[in-house]
């Protein structure tokens, strides 16, 4: 079937929506239930898959009718999977195992009773939690750009069409002129979530503005930062939503083709989006005249074969055509020049997932939420040293505090919390003063860090700040590209310095050494890769120099562990 | 130099063109001097012709070859498991483009590999959210246990260490994943363990040969 026009679309939201109503509370009937059960990355490593398998064979068994199993997408609570949520009950069980899977169907399903030593307990009060609602991991939560990851079965276009999938698409294409989108997506003051927080809407005119008969829009999924996952959770969770977004940008600008550019690590994304892809054609929500207008609009995939720099745009768009990921100079912008010398528009993932809700609910609604020059939300992955691994989306303007004691739940084994890294290898820390602090794009800068691309990562007391800094280095040494010399020789330099520091074999002059080649990289560095890259050196210094000091002056002091082997080759990869 | 100085002539004296074609003679066999390396020979492994095959109709399926090379390499690594000298010169003659430029390409990315992996590749993830939980000191006790370091791979054959960017299971940090089997909350002490899971696989697997 192909759908034609914004009516046939209502049409099918309406057949659609018996799928997941006992999901949205709407009416039971009868004995009805459904088992969603996390299928995402984190979950599928621990089992789900198999609790999926147990749970299907056991229901077969006990000839339950009318019972469905739905695997979703993820939850955002990956320190407590596998997930598994049965509705309209609305029970949220924890860790369940695929032995857990008897239990779950004979005392639940069958007679009703909900199993309390899968409940989640909340380690403050000590007390069983049975609802998602009640948890204090979600209280503070907004899901915007997460609106349907844990909720809908990522490969069924049809439940994303139910929750009212597709019509910002349709009412754009049908209804609006390319001005007025670009329009609303300027007013919803949305910025760019893959790090830059480049206002969105702007980006799109520039693009529209250029004169050119071929143009691309390009989805960058190529998410390198370590620790943060939130772009494959969203491929993961929602694939539909970032098609529809890419298709709805894409006639804004004028472009007919789309690329998504993904890690090729990210197999079961990858696996999502050719389905979600596949559906939507043969629904005709890609393809040719798209709700019967005159708009045509097809997407690719093109794989990433591990570089960090291919995060970067430019050095994305060079690995697009099947080079070297090495980036360029800046101007001319990928919105000039790009993909092929055509005019191009590079897009987060998570940017895009925002835009259908944008389209449908307004820009006035979206810009409710946040501070006054980031509205909206952002989407964290928390991780390191704290209770609630997992997945988070707030609002803008919340304070870290709120995000790693109330959200987080706090540091684990009773231990004290040290720092808090923001934006990857790129960014800083962000010590226990900063922590009131509301965080937007701006106020992360003015701390030294920066928002990235959402990764958080919570150091403890014993975490040593140099050993921190001294990571993230041969991180950036072995990733940056070597096409300009303060990036490929000087990365190695600090790295080198760094080693020696915590082997306890430096002076006090190799201390501002370090300080002075940090900050010569800064500034004359070619791309955003290595100019940011002495950032996590120059925030520890600031907020811990005593502990750069201890590993020089103190002859006690314990000595860095490292698994450093030095290369011969000056930061080429090996 | 060869270059220059033909053109310098050309300049300056008016040489005829057999003396011209001289110098070219002799740059072209400065070029064709015998070399170490025999690139017409095969290095290391042969594969069967199959193999070859199924990528050229991989490459001859593409509806265009224009900025496909990534594409075709993953392929290519999928097919042979990994890169030998060998499949990228074929790569490069099939594109019609310089075998460097595949290389450049091969090497650039950390995905690619030229070297052939053991029969369990042992992933330790570095991600930073790994690495605060004492990924660092997991990974030390592979190499001590297996006696490689990463990227290698130990004499029999069995093991490949390899450090990984986030597998995408922070969750679980420290994570090990062997082949496609993740193992989460690894401990240095479960490090033997998950070793001697895979080595009595492959007794049982020799005894059963043997019976
Ligand atoms: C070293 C480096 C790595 C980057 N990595 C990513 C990435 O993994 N994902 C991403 O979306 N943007 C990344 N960016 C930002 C992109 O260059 C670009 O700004 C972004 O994709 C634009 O999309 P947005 O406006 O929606 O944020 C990176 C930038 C740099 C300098
Ligand atoms: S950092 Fe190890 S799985 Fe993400």
């Amino acid at each position: 079937m192909q759908i034609k026009s914004l009516d046939e679309l209502y049409e099918l939201r309406q057949e659609s929506t018996g799928k997941i109503a006992l999901r949205l509370h709407m009416g039971t009937s009868g004995n009805a239930k459904t088992i969603m059960v996390c299928g995402g990355t984190g979950c599928l490593a621990s089992d789900s898959d198999k609790v999926i398998k147990n749970l299907e064979l056991i229901i077969k068994a006990r000839k339950l009718e009318g019972t469905s199993i739905v695997r979703t997408g993820c939850f955002g609570f990956c320190e407590q999977g596998p997930i598994v949520k049965i509705e309209p009950d609305n029970v949220f069980y924890v860790r369940v195992g695929p032995k857990d899977a008897k239990d779950l169907v004979d005392e639940h399903l069958m007679k009703g009773n909900r199993v309390e030593r899968l409940l989640y307990e909340d380690p403050q009060k000590n007390e069983k939690v049975h609802t998602q609602e009640e948890m204090s991991f979600y209280k503070k939560q907004s899901r915007v750009a997460l609106r349907n990851c844990g909720l809908i079965n990522p490969e069924d276009i049809y439940e994303y069409i139910a929750l009212g999938g597709y019509e910002a698409l349709g009412k754009a294409l049908t209804q609006m002129s390319r001005d007025q989108v670009i329009d609303i997506v300027k007013k919803s003051g949305l910025r760019g979530r893959g790090g830059g927080g480049f206002p969105t809407g702007l980006k799109w005119e520039i693009t529209k503005s250029q004169q050119s008969n071929v143009k691309f829009i390009i989805c960058n999924a190529d998410e390198g930062d370590p620790g943060a996952f939130m772009d494959r959770s969203i491929l993961e969770g929602d694939p539909h939503s970032v098609i529809e977004a890419m298709a709805i940008g894409a006639y804004a600008i004028g472009a007919n083709k789309g690329i998504v550019y993904i890690r090729a690590e990210y197999p079961l994304a990858i696996e999502r989006l050719n389905t979600a892809l596949r559906q939507a054609r043969e629904l005709g929500l890609l393809g040719k005249n798209i709700f019967g207008t005159d708009f045509s609009f097809d997407i690719t995939l093109k794989y990433g074969a591990g570089a960090f720099v291919c995060g970067e745009e430019t050095a994305l768009i060079n690995s697009c055509e099947g080079k070297r990921g090495e980036p360029n100079y800046k101007p001319p912008y990928p919105a000039e020049e790009g993909y092929w010398g055509h005019p191009t528009c590079v897009n987060n993932v998570e940017t895009f997932a925002n835009i259908p809700v944008i389209m449908t609910k307004g820009a006035e609604w979206f810009a409710t939420m946040g501070t006054e020059k980031s509205k909206g939300t952002k989407v964290f992955a928390l991780a390191g040293k704290i209770n609630n691994v997992g997945l988070v989306e707030v609002p803008m303007g919340i304070t870290l505090r709120e995000i790693i004691f109330d959200i987080g739940g706090g540091i684990p084994n009773g231990k004290k919390f040290k720092a808090v890294q923001t934006g990857g290898p790129s960014g800083g820390v962000i010590t226990e003063q900063g922590l009131d602090t509301p965080i937007d794009y701006d106020s992360l800068l003015e701390r030294g860090s920066m928002m990235g691309s959402g990764g958080m990562i919570v150091m403890d007391e014993d975490d040593n700040m140099v050993n921190i800094a001294k990571f993230y280095l041969e991180f950036t040494m072995d990733e940056a590209c070597g096409r300009c010399g303060p990036g490929r020789i000087g990365t190695k330099r600090l790295f080198e310095m760094l080693h020696n520091i915590t082997a306890g074999k430096a002076t006090m002059a190799d201390l501002d050494a370090l300080k002075q080649l940090a900050y010569m990289i800064k500034d004359s560095a070619l791309c955003g890769l290595c100019q940011t890259a002495p950032n996590p050196v120059i925030s520890t210094m600031k907020h811990f120099w005593h502990e750069y000091v201890a590993f020089v002056k103190d002859v006690d002091h314990p000595r860095g562990e490292g698994r450093y082997t030095p290369k011969n080759k000056i930061g080429m990869k090996s | 130099m060869q270059k220059v100085r033909i053109k310098f002539h050309i300049e300056r004296k008016n040489y005829s063109w057999q003396i011209i074609y001289k110098y070219f003679e002799k740059l072209v066999n400065v070029m064709t001097k015998p070399q170490d390396i025999d690139v017409m020979k095969p290095t290391g492994q042969e594969f069967p012709k199959e193999k070859y095959d199924e990528l050229e109709a991989f490459i001859n399926n593409l509806e265009t070859t224009k900025g496909a090379l990534i594409e075709i390499l993953h392929k290519a690594q999928e097919i042979f498991r990994y890169l030998p000298r060998d499949v990228q010169l074929f790569i490069a003659r099939k594109l019609g483009i310089p075998g460097a430029e595949v290389f450049g390409v091969v090497s650039f990315y950390s995905y690619f590999t030229t070297k052939p992996g053991g029969k369990h590749t042992v992933s330790v993830c570095m991600g930073t959210a790994c690495f605060v939980r004492g990924a660092d000191k997991v990974i030390e006790k592979f190499k001590e246990v297996l006696g490689i370091e990463s990227n290698e791979t130990t004499e029999d054959g069995l093991f490949t260490i390899k450090d990984v960017r986030c597998i995408g299971a922070c969750g679980l940090a420290p994570v090990v994943m062997v082949d496609g089997k993740v193992y989460g909350r690894v401990k240095v002490e479960d490090v033997d363990g998950i070793i001697n899971t895979y080595r009595k696989q492959e007794e049982q697997n020799a005894d059963k040969v043997l019976r």
